[in-house]
């Protein structure tokens, strides 16, 4: 299993072969179509992020001590940008997922996205995957 | 397609050169500015006004004997009056300056809750912006008043039976904007306002959208209430103006107290200085005010006939070029609205449409735009909103066709 830097690496090499911004766009809204798809039954307001223009569902499963996400967004675009992060972190241990920097956005050129004031809500995404990570943590040391 | 503007009196070229903001670039191409219903650019008259103002007489107003402060103030008032003169409103001191559209609707609420008894009637659109539905949801729980709402057809106009049918000796208050952000659509306000009165009550409308493109005549229109942003056209945000009839300016309570609004005051009792002092509580935006009124002069000086019938230019080339588009659904296309489109390709959710125009310098509005009830009419999640304003070109509709063109082959 690769860590979490080593996939992000990853992701930014494939991101670095493109030449301009709508080459990159094209492959993230690729990226999208691979997205492992939330169950429909979570497809709720209770598993909906806030801040978002679209819609994004994100659930979270524990598989012997990783977490595995799913997720879904009704644009396409905002589907690419969580697919790119649940590749980045789904299958990791709860601690590795916590303590995981996201600043590879930013050298896929994406670094628009990571705006907080952006209304596309990837720093809520970022933010609810860390929160299922501190749940699914504390659940494991409680037990 | 169309390279030049065809319209021999109206000089685009020129006009665009008072615009700084226009010449530049956005993700390193030419910006597209197409987000006026949101805010409008600044001319360079009006930037000179702003920079004037604080390069020479900033000071605090109507209270200082000092040489910058009776300057200051005489430029305030002088700008009042532009305001007034603009929307041919009787007196100076109905026109109120507020920090804003938003601002004046909450005043004339806040207003009315110790006016409105149990059993009232006030009815609001449902091509409303949300600004002008929460502070009447929140007037009416206060107050224990009834809400009611006119609501719209397919067409993005308001359903005027169903408006007959609300009406009656309950109704004190109906709220309605002049033109809908959302669709742009222009609301038939006249009527409206004359059979409100026939039963008893006050109307306030929400000019915002309608003042950058119609030039009202507020004593024509025997409107109760009129508010608007200056920065819908061409002035700086953060201020606007409430018009109100003086029979209800004198009737409503101050809205908030402070400084400026009141006339003696001791620990004992407080009374009231005149309009419109009395709504003016606090170091109002001065810079501001007085920019609003050289934005008004500028666009007086090229004209609102000239402006509305090129923006009607704009806006029939812009449809049709978009209708021609395989998939494009315009909402609210009628003939009698203001310069803005509001669309949806098939399959493509209008946040990936956004994304795509900004990465070709593109600005357009994606989302609900504050208009959440009629985005739940059409059962969508948001439009695109193209909005043009005088300063716009045939060749940024060619620019804007080609973005939305493009955007469509990669996302659908």
């Amino acid at each position: 299993m690769k860590s979490i830097p080593e996939i992000q690496q990853e992701i930014v090499e494939e991101f670095e072969m493109f030449d301009d911004w709508m080459q990159r766009y094209e492959y993230m809204i690729e990226l999208g179509k691979s997205l492992p798809l939330i169950d429909e039954k979570y497809k709720t307001d209770e598993y909906i992020i806030k801040g978002c223009q679209s819609k994004v569902w994100v659930h979270a499963d524990l598989n012997e001590d990783k977490i595995e996400f799913t997720a879904d967004s009704d644009a396409i675009i905002t589907k690419g940008i969580i697919a790119i992060l649940i590749r980045s972190f789904s299958g990791q241990p709860p601690q590795e997922i916590l303590d995981a920097d996201t600043s590879f956005i930013d050298k896929i050129g994406l670094k628009e996205h990571l705006s907080p004031t952006r209304a596309n809500g990837l720093v809520s995404m970022i933010k609810q995957i860390k929160l299922y990570a501190v749940a699914y943590k504390a659940k494991a040391e409680n037990s | 397609m169309a390279s030049v503007d065809t319209s021999l009196h109206f000089d685009v070229e020129k006009i665009r050169a008072d615009f700084p903001i226009l010449k530049r670039k956005v993700n390193d191409k030419p910006l597209v500015y197409f987000d006026n219903a949101a805010t409008s650019q600044t001319p360079q008259q009006v930037i000179d006004v702003i920079v004037d103002y604080y390069s020479r007489y900033n000071a605090n107003i109507h209270r200082g004997v000092h040489a910058l402060s009776q300057e200051a103030t005489d430029a305030y008032e002088q700008a009042r009056i532009k305001i007034q003169k603009h929307f041919n409103i009787p007196n100076a001191y109905q026109t109120l300056f507020t920090s804003g559209t938003t601002h004046g609707i909450n005043m004339v609420a806040s207003g009315f809750a110790s006016i409105l008894e149990a059993g009232d009637e006030v009815i609001v659109s449902a091509l409303e912006h949300h600004s002008n539905i929460v502070p009447w949801q929140m007037l009416c729980e206060k107050t224990g008043a009834q809400l009611k709402v006119i609501p719209m057809l397919e067409n993005g106009t308001l359903d005027m039976q169903a408006f007959d049918r609300l009406l009656s000796e309950k109704t004190k208050l109906v709220f309605v904007n002049h033109v809908s952000n959302a669709l742009g659509t222009v609301n038939p306000i006249e009527e409206l306002i004359s059979k409100t009165h026939n039963v008893g009550g006050a109307v306030l409308v929400d000019g915002a959208q309608a003042a950058p493109h119609i030039k009202a005549d507020l004593q024509a229109l025997d409107v109760d209430f009129y508010v608007v942003s200056a920065h819908k056209m061409c002035g700086p945000t953060g201020v606007g103006m409430l018009y109100g009839k003086e029979e209800w300016l004198t009737k409503l309570p101050p809205y908030q107290g402070g400084g400026e609004m009141i006339d003696q005051v001791t620990f004992e009792k407080t009374t009231y200085a005149g309009l419109p002092h009395k709504f003016e509580a606090g170091t109002p935006n001065i810079c501001g005010g007085i920019a609003f009124g050289a934005a008004l002069d500028y666009m007086n000086a090229i004209g609102f006939d000239q402006i509305a019938e090129y923006e009607h230019e704009l806006l029939e080339y812009a449809t049709s070029r978009l209708k021609a588009i395989d998939g494009l659904r315009i909402y609210g296309d009628i003939p009698n609205k203001t310069a803005v489109i509001s669309f949806n390709i098939k399959g493509v959710h209008p946040y990936d449409m956004g994304t795509i125009l900004d990465k070709l310098g593109i600005a357009v509005r994606t989302g609900h735009h504050c208009a959440q009830p009629i985005m739940d009419f059409y059962k969508i999640p948001g439009t695109v909103r193209a909005s043009f304003a005088f300063y716009n070109t045939k060749d940024e509709i060619d620019t804007l066709i080609a973005g939305v063109e493009r955007a469509r082959n990669m996302l659908v």
